[in-house]
């Protein structure tokens, strides 16, 4: 076992800024998969038939097609159709971001449909648009109550980025394979991979546990 | 009472689905009128008040704020409209995440596009009125009930309706909580206040209440002074629903 704990010593810096490519990708996707997620979700609350028919449609398709098929038919197949030069690892955070708003805007839609109606009720009976009321009272109370519901995603997606290795995206698990096929110490360093996931997820969690309580609502308890 | 009505409410007619809820309701209110509400639940009180400042749709019927039509589909008229027409709900819905201070500013800030500083100044103005001073940067759950209906009322109050609708605004509140927010609403009958407001606090409508109107099955079924429906209504029906909440809810204001 001493080669073990030589080779995941000697793997380690290599590793970790494997992990810092990993964390890029996922805070990326997140980022994305929020920015695109939120509207989609006021959409299909808010949206005529139309809106909801069609981002119904998206979310099925990003929902439905596996992580590494969408990764391929992205990276292989649109990029060359359309003879557009996207990196792997750009590709890897419009992939995870599109898959993550289909669920994001999932999350977004439950906790606007379970805020009470009276909220949009009185922002209207000031005089307030639709639109106003939706950004200033709305998705604020929306928001905070997704957090438990968005930390989940983010294990999800953190996980999920170890399958863009397929593009050759130069993170934990593509340089863990790497390492091991030269190495033969497969065991060792693919446990070595599985802790720093393990700690990855761990950190994020209790990241977005200090957010929720940092942005709790004073006196509310749900 | 020589003058016009401010705001005239005609014929509204209403139905969800293949339940009719409104059959034709009118009412026509002049400056400075309190008009009481009273009825059985699922009389149609709730949706005619909503009907009036078009958070329900009505289906039918015309409704003339300072003798000008309003247009609900046209946004900017609705919202202009809605501005003017202050409402307070049984339940409050005061915006949860903002504290005291900040749900009565947002109206400012959000909708009359006025500066933040005389905006603090003015929703501290409305917080004082209803006695909540040192409440102001306390959040919705952090208030009591009557506590959070004042806050709704300085939040319309900061808009400077030209009428309010009060959704049974004491309703969902314990009964000692009850007194502090009549008072308010006394508080705004002697300033002058144009009202529209379902309630069942008979000793407080026969004090304040210029008319009181007793709707049924989405029709009024007669309306007049309180003194005339309270004690002496023509019609069985309106009697028999008096005498009933008079002996729940006492005559005592």
């Amino acid at each position: 076992m001493p080669e073990g704990i030589a080779a995941i010593l000697n793997a380690l810096p290599y590793l970790l800024q494997g992990s810092f490519v990993t964390i890029v990708v996922v805070i990326g996707a997140m980022a994305l998969g929020l920015v695109m997620g939120v509207p989609f979700a006021v959409g299909q609350v808010y949206g005529g038939p139309i809106v909801r028919r069609v981002i119904g449609v998206y979310v099925w398709f990003f929902r439905g097609v596996p992580l590494l098929v969408l990764l391929f038919l992205f990276y292989f197949g649109l990029c060359s159709l359309l003879d557009i030069n996207l990196s792997a690892f750009t590709v890897a955070i419009i992939v995870l971001g599109s898959i993550s708003s289909a669920y994001q805007s999932q999350i977004f839609r439950g906790t606007i449909l379970s805020l009470p109606e009276g909220q949009l009720k009185a922002a209207r009976a000031l005089g307030m648009s639709d639109t106003r009321a939706i950004v200033f009272v709305i998705i604020p109370q929306a928001l905070r109550l997704s957090i438990p519901a968005w930390s989940n995603e983010y294990s999800i997606v953190l996980k999920d980025s170890a399958v863009t290795y397929a593009l050759g995206v130069a993170e934990i698990m593509a340089r863990t394979h790497f390492v091991a096929t030269r190495t033969y110490q497969h065991l060792p360093l693919y446990l070595a991979a599985g802790v720093i996931y393990l700690l990855l997820t761990y950190l994020g969690v209790k990241a977005l546990r200090m957010i929720e309580s940092g942005t709790r609502i004073p006196g509310y308890t749900r | 009472m020589e003058s016009e009505p401010i705001l005239v409410v005609e014929n509204i007619k209403k139905a969800f689905g293949p339940r009719v809820i409104l059959k034709g309701v009118s009412m026509a209110i002049r400056r400075g009128e309190l008009k009481v509400l009273i009825g059985p639940s699922g009389a149609g009180k709730s949706t005619f008040l909503q009907c009036i400042n078009f958070l329900v749709t009505p289906d039918a019927g015309e409704i003339r704020l300072e003798g000008r039509p309003i247009h609900h589909s046209r946004k900017r008229e609705l919202y202009a409209y809605r501005q003017q027409v202050g409402m307070i709900f049984q339940d409050f819905n005061l915006f949860d995440h903002l504290t005291a201070l900040d749900n009565v500013m947002i109206g400012l800030v959000r909708v009359k596009g006025m500066d933040r500083k005389s905006a603090r100044e003015r929703a501290m103005a409305e917080i004082e009125r209803v006695g909540l001073k040192e409440h102001a940067g306390h959040y919705p759950a952090q208030l009591s009930g009557g506590q959070k209906q004042r806050i709704s009322i300085a939040r319309a109050l900061a808009m400077d309706p030209k009428v309010m609708l009060l959704d049974e605004p004491t309703s969902a509140l314990d009964p000692e909580l009850i007194g502090e927010v009549l008072a308010v609403i006394r508080d705004l009958v002697a300033n002058g206040m144009t009202m529209v407001m379902a309630t069942h606090q008979i000793g407080f409508s026969r004090a304040m209440a210029n008319e009181i109107i007793f709707m049924e099955d989405g029709l009024i079924v007669e309306q007049g002074p309180p003194s005339v429906i309270l004690s002496d209504a023509r019609c069985e029906r309106t009697k028999e629903f008096c005498s009933k909440i008079t002996e729940l809810y006492g005559e005592a204001s």
